[in-house]
């Protein structure tokens, strides 16, 4: 690790006012993934300014329209523990890594970084989720643009995610055997205007939404409507841990169980 | 009613007291006054020629003493390698020079290249990263059989080639097996691969060097299995340092499973550069640079070819190893291919003729070298997954093969040159059975239809050699070393014991159970009992602990050593009882004279001999305090037999165990409570092995699995509860205890049953899968069944 100033504002203004202070800062949620790349010293700011001081970025609630509202820096263990409104995304809350991740890391951290094999991206995309920072709305839809690239800004925070809540929604995740990140991970929910199929952990373009399974859910939502569709493994992550024709196999499990397991 | 004390009690483990407290004294815990450290600058690039290292820079960065490369060794011994083999025409193995610091060129990713001591590590690293290294990169040697062509790129270029050795065994015997298989009536052959592993010790290993420049002395504290073997190879072959004037101490250290006996470049460096620095010099690796330092294990590709007659009878067995050795040879790296595995080949069964051919091969890799079980894993598994093809080929019940073949007459000598002494396969597979509850199979196997899951069973025997010896024999195999082991008991006035035993406990409870058998000899209580290890200033010359070898090896020298201890107290005794020594008895701590009432208690004994006012001094001298070194008579061969029940899921090819049961002899046990925990700790490994653990490098030579994110350790949750039993006891012949060894049996018995379970799981679905190559991951099986 190299040296650095770490400044811990308590309000949204006071650490966008630190990021904009200087080009070599850098927001710190959890520190789940950022801590370990500073270890390796793949990463070297000058500043982390920390968002786990920001009582307004702490915390659920449930919106006027029934929407579940996630603060920006709200641990993992906290949604699992808190988010019943929507228990498809507690659950999956509460299986993102260990008990030490999912007591430290945080929705926007996770959201920000936008690792490819990441949970919350899939519930976040396959909800229609809403991320809010601290200058704008965006559209999940809009918001992930490929592994590790998301439509913020420089020095932009997430400050809160809006997800409205389906009548049934299931994530299912087929773990990585070393990391036991998503191999592959699909989130399917269903909404009274259709279905949203987000995938996680298969594509080189990161999360991404299966829209041929998506029109057969919204007009036969059961495991069967997909029998017949498959994705292509040609622009599948390959690797030690499976080839792209293997995530894409994957993919239709996981989709077909979600469906079936989606409460 | 199980015993509270002595043999055959699960005493608990007294060590874990300080472990599970954090009052270890690990290596890292040692700091000494005025203490430097070391950061290695080392090669990400698997094979180059070193153009130049410019130090400039980083030498005059804040905190640095001084900067190492290759160059400051020259002069200096390379590390030794500890065994030569003679290859199947009789000439020696080549052997490589492997420096300390590179020189010249790099041969794999991972090998230090420079070292930069400064005041803290923090600024070593800092002035690491300012080294300028140019290196010209050279295509990089991955491929075993590729890096055997004619013209292929080497390794070493001052060596004929990148063939280590071309080891026949028993080559006179190649021509009446190749006879055999023409004549067989049936041939069943496999081609496999037993993956390269990384054996993860919980602690990385660190070494702390410190020089007395007052008195000239060097000590050297570090994360070893085998202190006494790393002060004799360093002091003798690198550094040139009397031993009379090294120390070499591996306190405390958290698992080893072979990858900690062998000597490494940084536990030469930090002593050289104590004293070149005259400061303690201290390295701690990292996790990271563990996985591109520590030597891996494993990594054979194999042919092997079993003939049968048209009774079903094994006839004979042909095999063909490509043994990976990576860059250099480490310590003891030549002898697991050949001296650990062809001599087991001959496993469980009587089948006369055998033929044993490997090669081993220089890549631009990690070395290789044992892994828990060292050679006999890579044994068992080739054969047990023939026999279970050839069973399958033929329509037999893998179990009535296995045991129609099966040795039953001891000893029996084999046609790979050792002799077992007791066995009784049979007991072993009649437990298993029971264990196992295979009478069960068939329903569990259509509850597990019903769920959608494909559910296998599978079964495999094992046998395992351990504390190989005799020292002239393994000299004459090319060992550079002897087998003995050591140890001196010092009884104290007040009549406790200090075991200095040059055995070495990483995990194994050594203090628990060697206390145990002392204090059954002489019936005392345990705690009167002291174990002293790891530090080649307090302990006889002895040559530590692998190979399951320490009860067998060590175990009997203590043994020998309180027997001498027994002998003199008597004569003690019979001095105080005024009676004859013959009639002497010792029994519960207390000495009697036969047939009388008279007794004396041992610590009057021991009392007498250190404060000798009424003692026999014209006869004994006093004290009380006697050395043993113990050199075996031959290897001790526990057997076992293995049971797994696999459930596959068909849509993604994940293979969960449901269950294991393990039905082992290992002879005489001393505290069963601890071989059940070193059975257990085997099985996790032998299941990571089969499941799991895949050290993957690419065609550049980089390492692809170079942490845990990539390379997958067996967890809680990958295991079921395992049913383990080891009542089925053939005491070993040959050392005083009766015992066998069990610490690698757990490694070598598993992996082959989880694969028979998935290849059985597969064909009761119909499909033709006859063989899947470890790891069994999720993709790998899928890609099986829809291949």
């Amino acid at each position: 690790m190299y040296n650095f100033d770490v400044v811990k504002p308590t309000r949204i203004a006071d650490a966008v006012k630190e990021l904009s202070d200087s080009t070599e800062s850098q927001p710190l949620g959890g520190g789940q993934t950022l801590i370990p790349t500073l270890k390796q010293r793949l990463a070297s700011p000058d500043k982390l300014v920390s968002l786990s001081g920001i009582d307004e970025m702490r915390g659920i609630c449930t919106g006027e329209d029934g929407s579940i509202c996630v603060g920006g820096a709200t641990n993992h263990a906290t949604v699992a523990a808190e988010a019943g409104g929507y228990p498809a995304l507690a659950a999956t809350a509460a299986h993102i890594g260990d008990p030490a991740v999912r007591n430290r890391g945080t929705i926007g951290g996770s959201l920000a970084n936008n690792d490819p094999s990441a949970c919350y991206p899939a519930a976040a995309l396959g909800s229609g989720a809403t991320i809010k920072t601290n200058t704008r709305e965006i559209a999940a839809d809009d918001y992930f643009q490929g592994m590790f690239a998301t439509a913020l800004d420089e020095g932009e925070i997430i400050t809160e995610v809006r997800f409205p809540v389906p009548e049934k929604a299931n994530y299912q995740k087929f773990v990585q055997p070393a990391s036991r990140f998503a191999l592959v991970g699909v989130f399917v929910s269903k909404y009274a205007d259709g279905v949203r199929v987000a995938i996680t952990g298969a594509s080189n373009d990161g999360v991404f939404r299966w829209t041929e399974a998506e029109a057969a859910l919204s007009s036969n939502f059961s495991a069967d409507a997909i029998d017949g569709l498959s994705l292509s493994g040609d622009d599948m992550i390959s690797d030690l841990h499976g080839t792209g024709e293997y995530r894409a196999h994957l993919c239709a499990v996981m989709t077909k169980r979600a469906v079936a397991a989606a409460a | 009613m199980p015993k509270d004390g002595g043999i055959g009690a699960s005493s608990k483990r007294r060590e874990d007291v300080r472990f599970l407290t954090g009052a270890g004294n690990y290596t890292d815990d040692i700091n000494i006054r005025g203490q430097a450290y070391v950061h290695f600058l080392r090669s990400d690039i698997a094979h180059g020629t070193i153009k130049s290292i410019d130090t400039a820079a980083a030498a005059g960065m804040p905190g640095v003493v001084r900067i190492f490369t290759g160059s400051d060794f020259e002069g200096v011994g390379g590390m030794p390698c500890g065994w030569q083999v003679t290859d199947r025409h009789g000439q020696p193995m080549q052997e490589p020079a492997h420096p300390i610091l590179a020189q010249g060129k790099v041969r794999h990713v991972g090998e230090p290249v420079a070292a930069v001591v400064a005041d803290t590590a923090e600024q070593a690293r800092d002035a690491a990263e300012a080294i300028v290294l140019d290196i010209d990169e050279l295509p990089a040697v991955v491929d075993m059989k590729a890096a055997l062509e004619s013209g292929a790129t080497k390794v070493h270029d001052d060596l004929n080639d990148n063939l280590c050795y071309d080891w026949g065994f028993v080559e006179e015997n190649k021509d009446a097996v190749n006879k055999a298989f023409d004549d067989a009536a049936h041939v069943t052959s496999l081609e496999l691969v037993n993956n390269r592993l990384v054996a993860n010790p919980m602690e990385p290993r660190v070494a702390v060097g410190d020089y007395a420049k007052g008195t000239d002395d060097s000590t050297l504290y570090t994360t070893s299995q085998n202190p006494h073997v790393i002060r004799l190879l360093m002091g003798a072959f690198v550094l040139g340092i009397p031993e009379h004037k090294l120390r070499v101490v591996a306190p405390d250290v958290g698992g080893g499973f072979g990858t900690k006996i062998f000597h490494y470049q940084e536990e030469a460096f930090c002593t050289f550069a104590a004293k070149a620095c005259n400061r303690p010099v201290k390295w701690t690796s990292s996790r990271s640079e563990a996985f591109i330092s520590d030597a891996h294990g494993r990594d054979h590709v194999t042919k092997i070819e079993l003939a049968l007659d048209k009774d079903n009878n094994f006839t004979a067995i042909r095999t063909e190893t490509h043994a990976n050795m990576g860059a250099y040879l480490s310590t003891f790296a030549p002898s697991v291919p050949t001296w650990l595995h062809g001599t087991l080949m001959a496993g469980n069964y009587k089948t006369p003729l055998i033929y044993v051919n490997v090669k081993a091969v220089f890549t631009n890799t990690v070395p290789v070298d044992a892994y828990r079980g060292a050679g006999r894993p890579e044994a068992t598994f080739q054969l047990e997954r023939v026999v279970d093809k050839a069973a399958r080929e033929l329509g037999v019940d893998p179990i009535a093969l296995r045991r129609q073949n099966f040795i039953t007459e001891f000893p029996y000598a084999t046609p790979v040159a050792v002799e077992y002494d007791t066995g009784d396969y049979h007991g072993t597979m009649d437990k298993l059975e029971e264990m196992g509850d295979f009478a069960g199979f068939a329903a569990r196997r259509a509850e597990s239809e019903k769920n959608g899951k494909l559910r296998g069973l599978g079964v495999n025997c094992y046998i395992e050699a351990c504390g190989i010896a005799p020292s002239n024999l393994v000299g004459q195999l090319g060992a550079r070393a002897g087998l003995y082991e050591s140890a001196t008991v010092r009884v104290n006035a007040t009549g406790g014991l200090v075991v200095m035993t040059g055995s070495h406990s990483h995990g194994q409870g050594h203090e628990t159970s060697f206390a145990q058998v002392v204090a059954e000899m002489i019936g005392i209580d345990e705690s009167m009992v002291e174990i002293v290890h790891g530090d080649t200033a307090n302990t006889p010359m002895g040559m530590g602990t692998y190979g399951s070898r320490s009860i067998a090896v060590g175990g009997s020298a203590m043994v020998r050593a309180t027997e001498k201890i027994i002998n003199k107290a008597k004569k003690i005794a019979s001095h105080l009882l005024e009676a004859s020594e013959a009639d002497i008895e010792l029994k519960d701590g207390a000495f009697s004279v036969a047939g009388t009432d008279k007794s004396v208690a041992w610590g009057d004994v021991t009392l007498a001999a250190y404060v000798p006012h009424n003692y026999p001094l014209e006869d004994i001298e006093p004290g009380l305090e006697e050395t043993a070194f113990y050199d075996p008579a031959n290897f001790t061969y526990p057997s076992g037999a293995y049971a797994c029940e696999v459930e596959v899921d068909p849509d993604t090819g994940k293979v969960s165990i449901e269950r294991f049961a393990a039905a082992d002899d290992f002879g005489n046990i001393i505290n069963p409570m601890i071989v059940t925990g070193q059975v257990h700790g085997g099985i996790a490994q032998g299941i990571g092995q089969a499941l799991l653990e895949n050290c993957a490098y690419d065609e550049n030579g980089q390492l692809l699995s170079a942490s845990y994110m990539d390379y997958a350790m067996p967890r809680a949750d990958d295991l079921p509860m395992f049913a383990v039993d080891h009542s089925s006891q053939t005491p070993c012949t040959h050392n005083p205890l009766g015992v066998k060894g069990c610490g690698e049996a757990g490694a070598i018995g598993s992996p082959p049953a989880v694969v028979n379970a998935v290849v059985d799981a597969l064909q009761s679905a119909g499909k033709d899968v006859t063989h899947i190559d470890m790891p069994l991951s999720p993709d790998r099986v899928w890609t099986a069944m829809n291949g």
